[in-house]
């Protein structure tokens, strides 16, 4: 029994090893000198300095030498809001899966947790990383839980597609804008439902233009469709995911 | 022989380089053939000015225009975008408008700038002044409306028109003449707006407040203080929340900018010449610092939408465009708060806090259109004639009535249409919103107390370092740091190099030529022609002084 024990902890301590290490083979949740944690991060107050090192999972925008970017490590994510940039330096240095290091100040907008004012530099040397996404079916509904999963990749499973109402009053599948004013290329808004409860999910035209393959998945949606979805748990006066992928439901 | 053969490859190096320069320079000026002038059909130019005008012209050529428009993320507007394309299109079967929809007006700027050089811009969009003052450094990007206002024909009201147009005369003169740069008009008002103080008169009256008509910053302040004050429990007492932020400004450039204007400080000229760094708003800025300490202030892209705040109970004085009121109000018709956010109070609707208000002040704004030369001057006919349609009393009242708008032509203004509109507001909470329509009185009785700031190439960053300013301070206040003169010192210099205020120039055509200063990529192509060009003639000079110098010692 000791020796079952005893390997299944090896197993385990390995699985945990290999779950917490990039491409580049070092452990995702190493900092540098001087930089927080993820539990300090969450721990630091609202407008508080704070200096964090984490992957880019993806990217926002940019506009103006600013870049807005969805960030993890191990332990959590990040939304680093309006970060100095040039365009060259987006394209090319600050690609998906590069590790950065962030200094800014912690700030708030509608409940969302963010850094502004930031800096941002490549960490030189480190490998790449894509967290994979957390299933939240099971907390859909439970803010105090789902606030702990912000701007992480999360996935939802087994949700249908409800009837919004267009600018004219009609059911859709899906709105351009949150009221149906938009047209193509704005923001896509849709309901989905899971045990009785209905949910407002958004494609940040920002993250995921008209020609991505969310957009065009959203737009093909049809009322009662059964469908998977992931995103980025942004949030907008409640939970408002940025739905970075639809499938229909197995 | 060596030396005329020399001539002429020099001559043929010369012509050649020529032309490839030329070419670079023009290529330079924005990557496609740069459109010429803008001549009106059916209009002959003579000899010193003179212009005829040919009574016989039609514009029956078929003609496909794109329309950028703006909407408030308002469906109602949305709507009648599309209304009067189909109107439109009844009376203009040759003329075809496809119509984008925007809910920023950055994002229209930043697709407009993006689509000048390479000769796609739309035919017509929704821009804010200062945003055409930049389109206007491209050589003949904007068409110029002055002839086409004018036409009997086609202009204003003109006799060929298939609908009933506002003649110049029954625009409102302050918001046409907010249309021109440089002595010149570039663009038409569509819908004009201004600012609104959003207020909860149930909680200032629960503080041990009246109301008055007009608020001073001062009363602003104060009622802020008090609302800051807690109950036994930690929560606010006036309203028994967690969370208030009593005072929420939307646009801190307005703020900025209007205060300034109340108390006759500096802050532009027609020429661009900038006085915003001055001593007054280094006070104004040293007054707001106490307030954002005791978190009694605060801004839209410090905390959020201030109409969200205001909804939830969470904020007393709300400070948001008239083109915003559908939004405020516990039974505004849009909202983004959900239902059990919202609490039961009575709004009111004031004019922006005034330091004088005897001589109240507050800023003009609202989407006004702005048309595009193209090389085809008959579309561009059609796209003025389309622009001209969207000034007619349905679309103006029909548009006005989707936020707190007002139409920009008194014959709009005066119709008995809208004055019945206005008579019956409160009548419900959707058409006949109060706050709605209080809002469009607001302006109404305030045409006369507006103003706009001057307008240059550089205006809109201008704008922007004015907010900023006040952005800066909260944040920094919020952050624990000092905000004192100091402060301000280092403030002034990095908010000048951020928004790049030392780099602003005079765009007068009359100084810079009628397109402005050339864009620096043809200033380097020419100092470099101009440099060839000098080798070319030490080259040829000292070919002949050469040749000469071989003749003499031949001949000697």
């Amino acid at each position: 029994m000791k020796k079952i024990m005893a390997l299944a902890l090896a197993a385990l301590m390995l699985f945990a090893m290999f779950g917490c290490v990039s491409k580049g083979g070092e452990d995702i949740n190493k900092k540098s000198e001087g930089v927080m944690t993820y539990a300090q991060y969450t721990a630091a107050a609202i407008d508080e300095k704070v200096v964090i090192e984490a992957y880019i999972q993806a990217k926002q925008g940019w506009w103006e030498n600013k870049a807005t970017i969805y960030l993890a490590d191990g332990d959590g994510a990040y939304f680093s809001y309006d970060t100095p940039c040039s365009e060259e330096d987006y394209n090319n240095i600050f690609t998906t899966g590069t590790k950065v290091r962030i200094e800014g100040t912690k700030a708030e907008w509608s409940g969302e947790i963010e850094i502004v004012d930031g800096v941002m530099t490549a960490v030189e040397g480190a490998g790449k990383y894509i967290a994979k996404a957390t299933d939240v079916t099971a907390i859909l509904g439970n803010n105090d839980e789902l606030i702990k999963k912000m701007n992480q990749l999360v996935a939802f499973k087994g949700m249908t597609v409800e009837a919004s109402k267009d600018a004219d009053g009609n059911d859709a599948a899906f709105l351009y804008k949150d009221n149906g004013s938009g047209s193509e290329g704005d923001d896509l808004y849709f309901k989905v439902s899971k045990d009785g409860n209905t949910y407002t999910f958004t494609v940040e035209s920002y993250l995921c233009g008209k020609d991505t393959d969310v957009y065009k998945a959203v737009q093909a949606l049809k009322i009662g469709d059964k469908i998977d979805l992931e995103g980025f748990a942004y949030w907008y006066n409640g939970l408002n995911p940025h739905i970075t992928s639809v499938t229909a439901s197995k | 022989m060596r030396g005329a053969k020399g001539t002429a490859f020099v001559n043929a190096l010369a012509v050649l380089l020529t032309a490839v320069m030329l070419a670079a320079v023009f290529s330079a000026c924005h990557g496609k053939r740069a459109n010429g002038e803008f001549r009106v059909p059916g209009h002959t130019y003579g000899d010193g000015g003179t212009v005829s005008i040919d009574p016989d012209y039609e514009l029956d050529g078929e003609y496909e225009i794109t329309f950028w428009a703006k909407n408030d993320t308002n469906v109602a507007q949305t709507k009648i975008y599309k209304n009067a394309i189909a109107d439109f299109e009844k009376l203009y079967p040759n003329i075809k408008v496809n119509l984008k929809l925007y809910t920023d007006y950055g994002m229209i700027y930043r697709d407009v700038i993006t689509n000048i050089p390479t000769g796609t811009t739309p035919d017509l969009c929704i821009s804010y002044p200062d945003h055409i003052a930049t389109y206007l450094t491209g050589r003949n990007v904007v068409a110029p409306l002055d002839e086409l206002f004018t036409d009997p024909y086609y202009g204003l009201g003109g006799s060929k028109l298939k609908f009933d147009a506002p003649s110049f005369d029954e625009l409102v003169p302050q918001f046409i003449s907010e249309c021109k740069v440089n002595g010149r008009y570039y663009a038409l008002p569509f819908m004009r707006s201004t600012e609104a103080l959003y207020v909860n008169k149930t909680f200032v009256e629960k503080l041990g407040y009246t109301l008055p008509e007009t608020v001073t910053w001062d009363f602003v302040w104060e009622v802020s203080e008090k609302a800051m004050e807690k109950d036994a429990e930690g929560n606010f007492a006036v309203s028994g929340k967690r969370v208030m932020i009593p005072f929420i400004y939307k646009s801190t450039d307005n703020m900025m900018i209007q205060m300034l204007r109340q108390l006759n400080a500096g802050y532009s000229d027609d020429n661009g010449g900038i006085f915003l760094f001055n001593d007054t708003t280094r006070k104004l800025l040293l007054d707001i610092v106490p307030h954002a300490k005791t978190k009694s202030f605060s801004t839209f892209k410090i905390s959020s939408y201030p109409g969200n705040y205001f909804n939830a109970g969470e904020c007393i004085f709300a400070i948001d465009s008239t083109a915003g009121a559908t939004w405020i109000g516990s039974h505004s018709p849009l909202k983004e708060i959900s239902d059990d956010r919202l609490v039961e109070f009575e709004t009111v609707v004031l004019p922006v806090p005034q330091f004088d208000t005897g001589a109240p002040r507050m800023i003009s704004q609202g989407p006004s259109m702005c048309i595009f030369n193209k090389n085809d001057p008959e579309r561009v006919l059609a796209t003025w004639l389309f622009a001209q349609f969207l000034l007619t009393d349905n679309v103006q009242i029909a548009y006005s009535g989707t936020e707190g708008y007002v139409p920009v032509t008194l014959k709009a203004q005066n119709t008995e249409r809208y004055k019945t509109y206005l008579s019956r507001a409160g009548e419900d909470n959707a058409e006949f919103y109060h706050v709605k329509i209080d809002a469009a009185k607001l302006l109404l009785a305030n045409q006369q107390n507006t103003f706009v700031t001057p307008v240059f190439n550089g205006s809109a960053s201008l704008r922007n370092a004015a907010g900023q300013l006040i952005e800066e301070v909260v944040k920094s206040v919020n952050r624990s740091e000092t905000v004192d003169n100091a402060y301000i010192d280092a403030l002034y210099p990095r908010i000048i190099s951020l928004y790049r205020l030392d780099q602003i120039e005079n765009t007068d055509p009359a100084e810079t030529g009628a397109g402005g200063k050339l864009p620096g990529e043809s200033v380097a192509l020419i100092a470099v022609l101009c440099v060839l060009w000098a080798g070319l003639g030490f080259y040829k000079i000292r070919e002949t002084v050469l040749e000469r110098k071989k003749r003499k010692r031949e001949g000697a």
